[in-house]
């Protein structure tokens, strides 16, 4: 399986700022690849420089084996952008922004109106094809943005944070024609916050922090792996934490404020860990499989207050 | 080889792709247009009839000809570079700054060059719009002898160029919106007034001012027009001096253009 995207130590500097300091990016074809991160991690410049509007200030960047840098037009030909913000034309129907985006592609008739009215059939837009986009819910703007960076019918598709701000309903659309894309072979590069989103999605994750790579891999073998299978989440004293870390020096725990997440093969570990403390500081806590969140958590963010290594 | 042969099909074609990015602000323009174009056909009606039917009736002779005769020409051109201005100035720095239509524009495979000739395309089209109304109106004054008009034509859209080059070049280079008020006042406004459409400049100047006024780059399609409207005998234009204005606007546009070209990148790209 080949490689769509291939970054080698890709840099990009804003003056003194390391946006991207160092990273290597791999996104097998026909996969769906999610890049996490905190806000300023940089997840979009990355993504810029996928469809080479931001030019890397160090390392390379190949997309179809491409060297962006030198064959930025033939890349986009082959690939679809949707923004963070929707860019719409308020003034004209989702028909009409549609047939102007089209024309970015050279699209000639009659294959422009055909992909048009594909698109509006596949994205669900024909309710309200006539209607000026500006009257339009947030969640009709954003399929319809996902259309737009579907004109060019991309092998690569590129999301940035496409379900920020949308309600659970319409979250669920959007993942359901990401699935559909990625299920007819198209490769999909994404950027979230959304830790259940890029669970639920994405085949392979990066995580990323202050510019560089944190972790790399399938969401569900990374968090075997990091924290095996179960997580027990309590409020707990510093004092009890001590306790618990010098009965079992072996369990990996993490603390953000008064709550410590404690990790485990399963549940029965977890719980037998927690019986080492004494009866009265016995509290009530939570039981649950381990998710990308945990892992996100554990590997990023001086912002978090502490962690506890393995 | 597929990857290689698209590489190839692409570079051709930078006027197809200015060209679909033209087309969409004609897009949006065709919604509005019978509005848009209704004081373009007004605006010349007020001014021949106040200024050169009203100021005209106290002047019996200017230039040898009459004020109306005199002021149609240079109102030609002005309207030319108001069209070319606003789509120019306002239109462009509120598509790159506040609605980011460019950077969607640049997620497919538009460049920052094609962007710009198509605004600039686009620019023409309107001080093409604008100066037309206007020419018609002049005709309908009985202002124009038919060779004339045609004549005047490719000076309405060498004034747009010129004037939608300053404006893209202006607007590339700022950063704050404020700007467009001094462009606006203290830029075109005193064009309108000094650049020989009210009155000669070269019976009201003398000396270094007329050199002065050489700079000011209105007075040279308006020059142009006025010698394409009654013939350069008439209006006692040496060829030389048309090659000058000529000149004039075909170098400062291009230079423009080349230094809007490098905003561009900037603007657009990092």
């Amino acid at each position: 399986m080949s490689n769509v995207v291939e970054a080698r130590a890709l840099e990009k500097r804003f003056g003194e700022r390391h946006a991207v300091a160092g990273l290597d990016l791999n996104v097998p074809e026909g996969v769906c690849y999610g890049v996490l991160g905190p806000n300023g991690a940089g997840k979009t410049t990355t993504l810029r420089m996928v469809y080479g509007v931001t030019r890397p200030s160090a390392g390379t960047m190949n997309v179809f084996g491409l060297d962006v840098t030198r064959h930025g037009r033939a890349v986009r030909a082959r690939l679809g952008v949707t923004l963070q913000d929707n860019v719409l034309i308020e003034s004209l129907t989702p028909v009409e922004n549609l047939r102007v985006f089209g024309r970015f592609h050279l699209l000639r008739e009659p294959e422009l109106s055909a992909r048009v009215a594909r698109l509006i059939e596949e994205l669900d837009l024909g309710s309200h094809r006539d209607v000026p986009a500006g009257k339009l819910s947030g969640g009709f703007k954003r399929r319809m943005a996902i259309a737009m960076a579907l004109l060019g019918e991309p092998e690569l598709l590129i999301l940035d944070e496409p379900t920020t701000g949308l309600d659970p309903a319409v979250r669920i659309t959007v993942w359901n024609t990401v699935r559909e894309l990625r299920r007819r072979g198209t490769t999909v590069l994404l950027t979230t916050h959304y830790m259940d989103e890029a669970q639920r999605l994405c085949d392979r994750v990066l995580i990323m922090s202050q510019g560089k790579a944190v972790v790399e891999g399938a969401p569900d073998a990374l968090v075997q792996e990091r924290l095996g299978r179960a997580v027990l989440e309590l409020d707990c004293t510093p004092e009890d934490e001590r306790l618990l870390a010098s009965a079992e020096p072996g369990a990996r725990m993490l603390r953000v404020g008064t709550r410590l997440f404690m990790f485990g093969a399963d549940g029965a570990q977890l719980t037998a860990w927690l019986g080492r403390l004494p009866a009265e500081h016995k509290r009530p806590f939570v039981l649950r499989p381990a998710n990308l969140e945990d892992l996100f958590l554990a590997e990023t963010g001086s912002s978090l207050e502490a962690s506890v290594e393995p | 080889m597929s990857q290689l042969e698209r590489v190839r099909a692409l570079p051709a074609s930078r006027l197809s792709y200015a060209w679909s990015v033209a087309r969409r602000n004609a897009s949006m323009y065709r919604r509005t247009w019978k509005l848009n174009i209704l004081p373009n056909f007004f605006e010349p009606v007020f001014y021949l009839w106040s200024i050169g039917l009203g100021v005209g009736a106290y002047v019996n002779d200017m230039a040898g000809m009459t004020y109306l005769e005199f002021l149609a020409p240079g109102l030609v051109c002005v309207a030319a570079m108001n069209g070319a201005s606003y789509e120019a100035t306002y239109n462009v720095f509120v598509r790159l700054h506040y609605e980011k239509m460019y950077a969607a524009m640049l997620t497919t495979p538009l460049e920052p060059e094609d962007i710009l000739l198509g605004e600039l395309i686009w620019s023409l089209i309107r001080a093409a719009i604008y100066g037309a109304c206007f020419l018609i109106v002049t005709a309908l004054f009985g202002l124009v002898p038919l060779t004339g008009g045609l004549l005047a034509l490719p000076i309405i859209a060498l004034s747009g160029l010129l004037f939608a080059a300053i404006g893209l070049a202006f607007t590339l280079r700022i950063e704050s919106i404020e700007l467009f008020s001094i462009y606006f006042t203290l830029f075109l406004t005193p064009l309108f007034l000094f650049s020989d459409i009210f009155f000669p400049i070269t019976e009201r100047f003398s000396g270094v001012w007329l050199y002065v006024a050489e700079v000011l780059p209105l007075l040279h399609p308006v020059r142009l027009a006025r010698a394409a409207y009654y013939g350069p005998a008439a209006v006692h234009a040496s060829p030389l001096k048309l090659a000058w204005d000529l000149a004039y606007c075909l170098v400062l546009s291009t230079g423009l253009l080349a230094y809007a070209r490098k905003w561009a990148r900037i603007r657009l790209t990092d």
